[in-house]
Protein backbone atom coordinates (compact mmCIF):
# COMPACT_ATOMS: atom_id res chain seq x y z
CA UNK A 1 0.00 0.00 0.00
CA UNK A 2 1.24 3.46 -0.89
CA UNK A 3 1.80 5.96 1.88
CA UNK A 4 -0.71 8.85 2.14
CA UNK A 5 1.94 11.33 1.04
CA UNK A 6 2.66 9.14 -1.97
CA UNK A 7 -1.00 9.27 -3.00
CA UNK A 8 -1.03 13.02 -2.54
CA UNK A 9 2.09 13.41 -4.65
CA UNK A 10 0.83 11.08 -7.38
CA UNK A 11 -2.53 12.87 -7.64
CA UNK A 12 -0.94 16.30 -7.56
CA UNK A 13 1.61 15.42 -10.26
CA UNK A 14 -1.09 13.84 -12.40
CA UNK A 15 -3.25 16.97 -12.15
CA UNK A 16 -0.33 19.28 -12.87
CA UNK A 17 0.72 17.17 -15.86
CA UNK A 18 -2.84 17.23 -17.19
CA UNK A 19 -2.95 20.98 -16.74
CA UNK A 20 0.50 21.45 -18.28
CA UNK A 21 -0.55 19.55 -21.40
CA UNK A 22 -3.99 21.06 -21.89
CA UNK A 23 -3.57 24.46 -20.13
CA UNK A 24 -7.38 24.64 -20.07
CA UNK A 25 -7.84 25.99 -16.57
CA UNK A 26 -4.97 28.46 -16.53
CA UNK A 27 -5.84 29.91 -19.92
CA UNK A 28 -9.50 30.42 -19.12
CA UNK A 29 -8.60 31.89 -15.71
CA UNK A 30 -6.08 34.29 -17.20
CA UNK A 31 -8.42 35.48 -19.91
CA UNK A 32 -11.30 35.76 -17.48
CA UNK A 33 -9.38 37.84 -14.95
CA UNK A 34 -8.02 39.97 -17.80
CA UNK A 35 -11.62 40.67 -18.80
CA UNK A 36 -12.51 41.56 -15.21
CA UNK A 37 -9.58 43.98 -15.02
CA UNK A 38 -10.52 45.63 -18.33
CA UNK A 39 -14.18 45.91 -17.35
CA UNK A 40 -13.18 47.49 -14.05
CA UNK A 41 -10.86 50.00 -15.68
CA UNK A 42 -13.64 51.00 -18.08
CA UNK A 43 -16.06 51.40 -15.18
CA UNK A 44 -13.80 53.66 -13.10
CA UNK A 45 -11.13 56.07 -14.20
CA UNK A 46 -9.18 56.39 -11.00
CA UNK A 47 -6.27 58.67 -10.27
CA UNK A 48 -3.20 57.13 -8.62
CA UNK A 49 -4.40 58.15 -5.15
CA UNK A 50 -7.93 56.79 -5.59
CA UNK A 51 -6.76 53.58 -7.20
CA UNK A 52 -4.65 52.87 -4.14
CA UNK A 53 -7.87 52.96 -2.09
CA UNK A 54 -9.83 50.59 -4.32
CA UNK A 55 -7.06 48.39 -5.76
CA UNK A 56 -7.21 45.86 -2.89
CA UNK A 57 -10.87 45.22 -3.62
CA UNK A 58 -10.44 45.07 -7.40
CA UNK A 59 -7.51 42.65 -7.29
CA UNK A 60 -9.16 40.20 -4.95
CA UNK A 61 -12.53 40.27 -6.63
CA UNK A 62 -10.84 39.53 -9.97
CA UNK A 63 -8.86 36.65 -8.43
CA UNK A 64 -11.91 35.29 -6.64
CA UNK A 65 -13.96 35.19 -9.84
CA UNK A 66 -11.09 33.64 -11.76
CA UNK A 67 -10.42 31.07 -9.04
CA UNK A 68 -14.02 29.86 -9.29
CA UNK A 69 -13.33 28.96 -12.94
CA UNK A 70 -10.47 26.67 -11.90
CA UNK A 71 -12.23 25.31 -8.82
CA UNK A 72 -15.24 24.27 -10.86
CA UNK A 73 -13.00 22.04 -12.97
CA UNK A 74 -11.24 20.49 -9.96
CA UNK A 75 -13.32 17.36 -9.73
CA UNK A 76 -14.59 17.30 -13.30
CA UNK A 77 -11.68 15.10 -14.47
CA UNK A 78 -12.46 12.57 -11.79
CA UNK A 79 -16.10 12.17 -12.82
CA UNK A 80 -15.15 10.83 -16.24
CA UNK A 81 -14.75 7.02 -16.18
CA UNK A 82 -15.99 7.00 -12.54
CA UNK A 83 -12.53 7.75 -11.14
CA UNK A 84 -14.06 9.30 -8.05
CA UNK A 85 -16.12 6.17 -7.36
CA UNK A 86 -13.01 4.05 -7.79
CA UNK A 87 -11.23 6.28 -5.33
CA UNK A 88 -14.04 5.90 -2.84
CA UNK A 89 -13.89 2.12 -2.83
CA UNK A 90 -10.08 2.08 -2.67
CA UNK A 91 -8.46 2.05 0.80
CA UNK A 92 -6.61 5.32 0.04
CA UNK A 93 -7.35 8.00 2.68
CA UNK A 94 -9.75 10.66 1.42
CA UNK A 95 -7.69 13.49 2.86
CA UNK A 96 -4.69 12.63 0.65
CA UNK A 97 -6.89 13.34 -2.33
CA UNK A 98 -8.24 16.53 -0.78
CA UNK A 99 -4.76 17.85 0.02
CA UNK A 100 -3.56 17.03 -3.49
CA UNK A 101 -6.50 18.85 -5.08
CA UNK A 102 -6.11 21.84 -2.74
CA UNK A 103 -2.38 22.11 -3.45
CA UNK A 104 -3.05 21.81 -7.18
CA UNK A 105 -5.56 24.65 -7.07
CA UNK A 106 -3.25 26.68 -4.86
CA UNK A 107 -0.46 26.38 -7.43
CA UNK A 108 -2.82 27.30 -10.28
CA UNK A 109 -4.24 30.36 -8.54
CA UNK A 110 -0.74 31.45 -7.41
CA UNK A 111 0.50 31.28 -11.02
CA UNK A 112 -2.49 33.34 -12.06
CA UNK A 113 -1.76 35.94 -9.38
CA UNK A 114 1.91 36.10 -10.30
CA UNK A 115 1.00 36.74 -13.94
CA UNK A 116 -1.84 39.20 -13.31
CA UNK A 117 -0.32 41.36 -10.57
CA UNK A 118 2.16 43.14 -12.90
CA UNK A 119 -0.74 44.01 -15.19
CA UNK A 120 -2.67 45.46 -12.25
CA UNK A 121 0.35 47.51 -11.24
CA UNK A 122 0.68 48.92 -14.75
CA UNK A 123 -2.99 49.59 -15.40
CA UNK A 124 -3.76 51.14 -12.02
CA UNK A 125 -0.39 52.84 -11.52
CA UNK A 126 0.08 51.17 -8.15
CA UNK A 127 3.00 51.65 -5.82
CA UNK A 128 2.99 50.13 -2.36
CA UNK A 129 3.77 52.53 0.48
CA UNK A 130 4.12 49.66 2.96
CA UNK A 131 6.48 46.64 2.96
CA UNK A 132 6.04 44.45 -0.12
CA UNK A 133 6.85 41.16 1.64
CA UNK A 134 3.69 41.63 3.69
CA UNK A 135 1.67 41.77 0.48
CA UNK A 136 3.20 38.45 -0.48
CA UNK A 137 2.19 36.99 2.88
CA UNK A 138 -1.37 38.27 2.49
CA UNK A 139 -1.50 36.76 -1.00
CA UNK A 140 -0.39 33.34 0.25
CA UNK A 141 -2.77 33.35 3.24
CA UNK A 142 -5.69 34.72 1.23
CA UNK A 143 -5.21 32.34 -1.67
CA UNK A 144 -5.08 29.40 0.71
CA UNK A 145 -8.32 30.53 2.37
CA UNK A 146 -10.09 30.72 -1.00
CA UNK A 147 -8.65 27.48 -2.32
CA UNK A 148 -9.19 25.27 0.72
CA UNK A 149 -12.86 26.25 1.00
CA UNK A 150 -13.27 26.28 -2.76
CA UNK A 151 -11.93 22.74 -3.21
CA UNK A 152 -14.19 21.53 -0.42
CA UNK A 153 -17.30 23.21 -1.80
CA UNK A 154 -16.44 22.08 -5.33
CA UNK A 155 -16.57 18.50 -4.04
CA UNK A 156 -20.03 19.33 -2.68
CA UNK A 157 -21.36 21.17 -5.69
CA UNK A 158 -20.26 18.42 -8.09
CA UNK A 159 -23.02 16.31 -6.54
CA UNK A 160 -25.75 18.85 -7.21
CA UNK A 161 -27.81 19.86 -10.19
CA UNK A 162 -26.50 22.98 -12.01
CA UNK A 163 -23.12 22.48 -10.34
CA UNK A 164 -21.36 25.36 -12.08
CA UNK A 165 -23.55 27.95 -10.41
CA UNK A 166 -23.68 26.13 -7.08
CA UNK A 167 -20.00 26.63 -6.21
CA UNK A 168 -20.04 30.45 -5.99
CA UNK A 169 -23.37 30.32 -4.14
CA UNK A 170 -21.74 28.20 -1.43
CA UNK A 171 -18.26 29.67 -1.52
CA UNK A 172 -18.89 33.42 -1.47
CA UNK A 173 -20.94 33.77 1.75
CA UNK A 174 -18.53 31.65 3.81
CA UNK A 175 -15.49 33.37 2.29
CA UNK A 176 -16.74 36.87 3.07
CA UNK A 177 -14.70 37.27 6.30
CA UNK A 178 -11.55 36.05 4.54
CA UNK A 179 -12.25 38.31 1.57
CA UNK A 180 -12.78 41.28 3.85
CA UNK A 181 -9.48 40.53 5.58
CA UNK A 182 -7.57 40.13 2.28
CA UNK A 183 -8.98 43.28 0.77
CA UNK A 184 -8.36 45.48 3.80
CA UNK A 185 -4.94 44.01 4.53
CA UNK A 186 -3.93 44.73 0.91
CA UNK A 187 -5.35 48.24 1.01
CA UNK A 188 -3.70 48.94 4.35
CA UNK A 189 -0.29 47.81 3.07
CA UNK A 190 -0.65 49.74 -0.18
CA UNK A 191 -1.36 52.84 1.91
CA UNK A 192 1.53 52.19 4.28
CA UNK A 193 -0.64 51.33 7.30
CA UNK A 194 -0.37 48.33 9.62
CA UNK A 195 -2.30 45.21 8.70
CA UNK A 196 -1.37 42.96 11.60
CA UNK A 197 -4.91 42.32 12.88
CA UNK A 198 -6.18 41.45 9.41
CA UNK A 199 -3.31 39.02 8.94
CA UNK A 200 -3.98 37.43 12.33
CA UNK A 201 -7.60 37.04 11.26
CA UNK A 202 -6.52 35.39 8.00
CA UNK A 203 -4.16 33.01 9.79
CA UNK A 204 -6.87 31.89 12.23
CA UNK A 205 -9.43 31.60 9.41
CA UNK A 206 -6.99 29.42 7.44
CA UNK A 207 -6.25 27.22 10.45
CA UNK A 208 -9.90 26.71 11.45
CA UNK A 209 -11.23 26.06 7.96
CA UNK A 210 -8.35 23.81 6.89
CA UNK A 211 -8.88 21.69 9.99
CA UNK A 212 -12.64 21.45 9.57
CA UNK A 213 -12.42 20.73 5.84
CA UNK A 214 -9.95 17.91 6.54
CA UNK A 215 -12.25 16.54 9.25
CA UNK A 216 -15.37 16.63 7.08
CA UNK A 217 -13.98 15.79 3.64
CA UNK A 218 -14.23 12.04 4.01
CA UNK A 219 -17.88 12.37 5.04
CA UNK A 220 -18.64 14.55 2.03
CA UNK A 221 -16.75 12.29 -0.39
CA UNK A 222 -18.61 9.21 0.82
CA UNK A 223 -22.04 10.85 1.08
CA UNK A 224 -24.58 8.59 -0.55
CA UNK B 1 -49.17 14.99 19.59
CA UNK B 2 -52.18 15.63 17.37
CA UNK B 3 -54.13 17.17 20.23
CA UNK B 4 -51.23 19.25 21.51
CA UNK B 5 -50.83 20.98 18.17
CA UNK B 6 -54.15 22.93 18.03
CA UNK B 7 -53.85 23.74 21.75
CA UNK B 8 -50.42 25.23 21.20
CA UNK B 9 -51.77 27.02 18.13
CA UNK B 10 -54.54 28.69 20.13
CA UNK B 11 -52.14 29.56 22.94
CA UNK B 12 -49.74 31.12 20.44
CA UNK B 13 -52.54 33.14 18.86
CA UNK B 14 -53.61 34.48 22.25
CA UNK B 15 -50.03 35.24 23.21
CA UNK B 16 -49.35 37.01 19.90
CA UNK B 17 -52.48 39.18 20.25
CA UNK B 18 -51.58 40.02 23.83
CA UNK B 19 -48.03 40.88 22.74
CA UNK B 20 -49.39 43.05 19.93
CA UNK B 21 -51.62 44.93 22.40
CA UNK B 22 -48.69 45.34 24.77
CA UNK B 23 -46.40 46.61 22.02
CA UNK B 24 -48.85 49.04 20.42
CA UNK B 25 -50.82 50.31 23.44
CA UNK B 26 -49.25 49.48 26.79
CA UNK B 27 -45.58 50.13 26.09
CA UNK B 28 -44.60 53.76 26.71
CA UNK B 29 -43.89 55.90 23.67
CA UNK B 30 -40.21 56.57 23.18
CA UNK B 31 -39.29 60.22 23.85
CA UNK B 32 -37.24 61.12 20.80
CA UNK B 33 -38.26 58.55 18.19
CA UNK B 34 -42.00 58.43 18.88
CA UNK B 35 -44.25 55.61 17.74
CA UNK B 36 -41.86 54.34 15.08
CA UNK B 37 -39.76 52.90 17.88
CA UNK B 38 -42.50 50.30 18.49
CA UNK B 39 -41.16 48.28 15.55
CA UNK B 40 -38.41 47.41 18.01
CA UNK B 41 -40.82 44.91 19.63
CA UNK B 42 -40.91 42.98 16.36
CA UNK B 43 -37.39 43.58 15.15
CA UNK B 44 -35.47 42.43 18.22
CA UNK B 45 -37.57 39.32 19.08
CA UNK B 46 -37.33 38.22 15.44
CA UNK B 47 -33.55 38.59 15.59
CA UNK B 48 -33.28 36.59 18.80
CA UNK B 49 -35.59 33.89 17.44
CA UNK B 50 -33.57 33.68 14.21
CA UNK B 51 -30.32 33.34 16.15
CA UNK B 52 -31.79 30.60 18.36
CA UNK B 53 -33.02 28.75 15.27
CA UNK B 54 -29.62 28.98 13.57
CA UNK B 55 -28.06 27.61 16.72
CA UNK B 56 -30.57 24.74 16.68
CA UNK B 57 -29.59 24.13 13.06
CA UNK B 58 -25.93 23.86 14.04
CA UNK B 59 -26.67 21.49 16.93
CA UNK B 60 -28.92 19.28 14.81
CA UNK B 61 -26.34 19.17 12.00
CA UNK B 62 -23.55 18.09 14.34
CA UNK B 63 -25.87 15.50 15.84
CA UNK B 64 -26.74 14.25 12.37
CA UNK B 65 -23.08 13.92 11.38
CA UNK B 66 -22.40 11.83 14.49
CA UNK B 67 -25.57 9.74 14.85
CA UNK B 68 -27.04 9.80 11.30
CA UNK B 69 -30.61 10.10 12.58
CA UNK B 70 -32.99 11.34 9.83
CA UNK B 71 -34.99 13.24 12.46
CA UNK B 72 -31.95 15.41 13.23
CA UNK B 73 -31.69 16.25 9.54
CA UNK B 74 -35.34 17.31 9.41
CA UNK B 75 -34.82 19.50 12.50
CA UNK B 76 -31.81 21.11 10.82
CA UNK B 77 -33.73 21.77 7.62
CA UNK B 78 -36.78 23.15 9.40
CA UNK B 79 -34.84 25.41 11.75
CA UNK B 80 -32.82 26.86 8.87
CA UNK B 81 -35.95 27.56 6.84
CA UNK B 82 -37.84 29.25 9.67
CA UNK B 83 -34.65 31.01 10.79
CA UNK B 84 -34.18 32.52 7.34
CA UNK B 85 -37.77 33.78 7.44
CA UNK B 86 -37.23 35.48 10.81
CA UNK B 87 -33.87 36.84 9.69
CA UNK B 88 -35.63 38.31 6.65
CA UNK B 89 -38.14 39.96 8.99
CA UNK B 90 -35.18 41.50 10.86
CA UNK B 91 -33.59 42.77 7.65
CA UNK B 92 -36.89 44.26 6.45
CA UNK B 93 -38.06 45.87 9.70
CA UNK B 94 -34.61 47.35 10.36
CA UNK B 95 -34.60 49.72 7.36
CA UNK B 96 -38.26 50.65 7.99
CA UNK B 97 -37.18 51.87 11.41
CA UNK B 98 -33.87 53.31 10.24
CA UNK B 99 -35.34 55.53 7.54
CA UNK B 100 -37.25 57.92 9.87
CA UNK B 101 -34.75 57.66 12.75
CA UNK B 102 -31.35 57.71 11.06
CA UNK B 103 -32.56 59.25 7.80
CA UNK B 104 -31.11 56.38 5.76
CA UNK B 105 -32.42 52.96 4.85
CA UNK B 106 -29.21 51.08 5.29
CA UNK B 107 -25.72 51.57 6.66
CA UNK B 108 -22.77 49.19 6.63
CA UNK B 109 -22.82 49.13 10.40
CA UNK B 110 -21.39 46.11 12.19
CA UNK B 111 -24.65 44.60 13.37
CA UNK B 112 -26.49 45.17 10.10
CA UNK B 113 -23.69 43.77 8.01
CA UNK B 114 -23.14 40.68 10.11
CA UNK B 115 -26.87 39.89 10.14
CA UNK B 116 -26.88 40.23 6.37
CA UNK B 117 -23.92 37.86 6.02
CA UNK B 118 -25.61 35.39 8.37
CA UNK B 119 -28.70 35.55 6.18
CA UNK B 120 -26.56 34.93 3.07
CA UNK B 121 -24.92 31.86 4.66
CA UNK B 122 -28.22 30.24 5.54
CA UNK B 123 -29.82 31.09 2.21
CA UNK B 124 -26.91 29.33 0.51
CA UNK B 125 -27.58 26.38 2.84
CA UNK B 126 -31.16 26.23 1.61
CA UNK B 127 -29.93 26.48 -1.99
CA UNK B 128 -27.67 23.47 -1.46
CA UNK B 129 -30.58 21.51 -0.05
CA UNK B 130 -32.73 22.46 -2.99
CA UNK B 131 -30.17 21.57 -5.65
CA UNK B 132 -28.58 18.36 -4.40
CA UNK B 133 -30.04 14.96 -5.15
CA UNK B 134 -32.05 13.53 -2.29
CA UNK B 135 -29.79 10.78 -0.93
CA UNK B 136 -26.72 12.93 -0.21
CA UNK B 137 -28.52 16.11 0.82
CA UNK B 138 -28.49 15.49 4.59
CA UNK B 139 -24.74 14.84 4.78
CA UNK B 140 -23.71 17.66 2.46
CA UNK B 141 -26.07 20.09 4.16
CA UNK B 142 -24.84 19.12 7.62
CA UNK B 143 -21.22 19.68 6.56
CA UNK B 144 -22.14 23.09 5.15
CA UNK B 145 -24.07 23.98 8.32
CA UNK B 146 -21.01 23.22 10.45
CA UNK B 147 -18.77 25.38 8.24
CA UNK B 148 -21.38 28.13 8.19
CA UNK B 149 -21.71 28.17 11.97
CA UNK B 150 -17.93 28.26 12.36
CA UNK B 151 -17.86 31.19 10.00
CA UNK B 152 -20.10 33.27 12.29
CA UNK B 153 -17.37 34.32 14.79
CA UNK B 154 -15.14 35.31 11.87
CA UNK B 155 -17.94 37.35 10.37
CA UNK B 156 -18.52 39.20 13.63
CA UNK B 157 -14.86 39.78 14.31
CA UNK B 158 -13.94 40.87 10.79
CA UNK B 159 -16.86 43.27 10.52
CA UNK B 160 -16.28 44.59 14.02
CA UNK B 161 -12.71 45.40 13.11
CA UNK B 162 -13.75 46.74 9.71
CA UNK B 163 -16.24 49.08 11.36
CA UNK B 164 -14.11 50.24 14.24
CA UNK B 165 -11.46 51.17 11.71
CA UNK B 166 -13.98 53.26 9.77
CA UNK B 167 -16.37 54.64 12.39
CA UNK B 168 -19.87 55.58 11.34
CA UNK B 169 -21.85 58.44 12.89
CA UNK B 170 -25.00 56.37 13.26
CA UNK B 171 -25.12 53.62 15.84
CA UNK B 172 -28.21 51.94 17.22
CA UNK B 173 -28.78 50.51 20.68
CA UNK B 174 -26.62 51.12 23.70
CA UNK B 175 -27.73 52.88 26.86
CA UNK B 176 -30.40 51.72 29.24
CA UNK B 177 -33.94 50.60 28.51
CA UNK B 178 -37.17 51.40 30.38
CA UNK B 179 -38.20 48.31 32.44
CA UNK B 180 -41.73 48.49 30.98
CA UNK B 181 -40.25 48.37 27.50
CA UNK B 182 -38.07 45.41 28.46
CA UNK B 183 -41.17 43.67 29.80
CA UNK B 184 -43.04 44.15 26.50
CA UNK B 185 -39.98 43.08 24.59
CA UNK B 186 -39.73 39.82 26.52
CA UNK B 187 -43.45 39.09 26.07
CA UNK B 188 -43.05 39.62 22.36
CA UNK B 189 -40.05 37.37 22.29
CA UNK B 190 -42.00 34.64 24.08
CA UNK B 191 -44.86 35.02 21.60
CA UNK B 192 -42.47 34.94 18.64
CA UNK B 193 -40.66 31.89 19.97
CA UNK B 194 -43.95 30.06 20.41
CA UNK B 195 -44.94 31.04 16.89
CA UNK B 196 -41.58 29.90 15.49
CA UNK B 197 -41.86 26.62 17.38
CA UNK B 198 -45.37 26.11 16.01
CA UNK B 199 -44.27 26.76 12.44
CA UNK B 200 -41.24 24.49 12.86
CA UNK B 201 -43.42 21.77 14.28
CA UNK B 202 -45.93 21.82 11.44
CA UNK B 203 -43.09 22.02 8.91
CA UNK B 204 -41.43 19.06 10.63
CA UNK B 205 -44.61 17.00 10.33
CA UNK B 206 -44.97 18.01 6.67
CA UNK B 207 -41.37 17.07 5.88
CA UNK B 208 -41.62 13.68 7.66
CA UNK B 209 -44.81 12.91 5.74
CA UNK B 210 -43.20 14.01 2.50
CA UNK B 211 -40.29 11.65 3.10
CA UNK B 212 -42.62 8.77 3.92
CA UNK B 213 -44.49 9.41 0.68
CA UNK B 214 -41.22 9.55 -1.28
CA UNK B 215 -40.07 6.30 0.28
CA UNK B 216 -43.37 4.64 -0.51
CA UNK B 217 -43.08 5.80 -4.11
CA UNK B 218 -39.53 4.48 -4.36
CA UNK B 219 -40.57 1.16 -2.88
CA UNK B 220 -43.53 0.92 -5.21
CA UNK B 221 -41.42 1.49 -8.29
CA UNK B 222 -38.92 -1.10 -7.04
CA UNK B 223 -41.63 -3.71 -6.57
CA UNK B 224 -43.43 -2.92 -9.81
CA UNK B 225 -40.87 -1.72 -12.39
CA UNK B 226 -43.48 -1.25 -15.12
CA UNK B 227 -45.52 1.09 -12.96
CA UNK B 228 -42.55 3.39 -12.35
CA UNK B 229 -42.97 5.12 -15.72
CA UNK B 230 -46.34 6.54 -14.68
Amino acid sequence: MTAPTGITRATLLKDLRLEWRSKDAINSMLFFSLLVVIVFSFSFDPTAEESRQIAGGLIWVAFLFAAVVALNQTWAHELRNQVLDAYRVSPAPANSLFIAKTLGNFILVSVLEALMTPLFIVLYRLRALGPVWQLLLVAVLGTWALVVNGTFFAAMSIRTRSREIMLPLLLFPISLPALLAMVWATTAILNGEGARVWMALLVSYDLVFTTVCLLLFETVLNAE
Amino acid sequence: MNRAFPILGILTAILLSYALYQALVVAPTEQTMGDVQRIFYYHVPSAWTAFVLFFVNFGASVFYLIKRKPAADIVALVSAEVGVVFCTVVLVTGPIWARPVWGIWWTWDMRLTSTLVLWLIYVSYLFLRRFSSSGQTPTLAAALAVLGALCVPFVYFSIWFFRTQHPQPVMGGGGSIDPRMLHVLLINWLAFSCFAFLVCWSRYRLESLQREVDQAHALESLLDPRGSTR
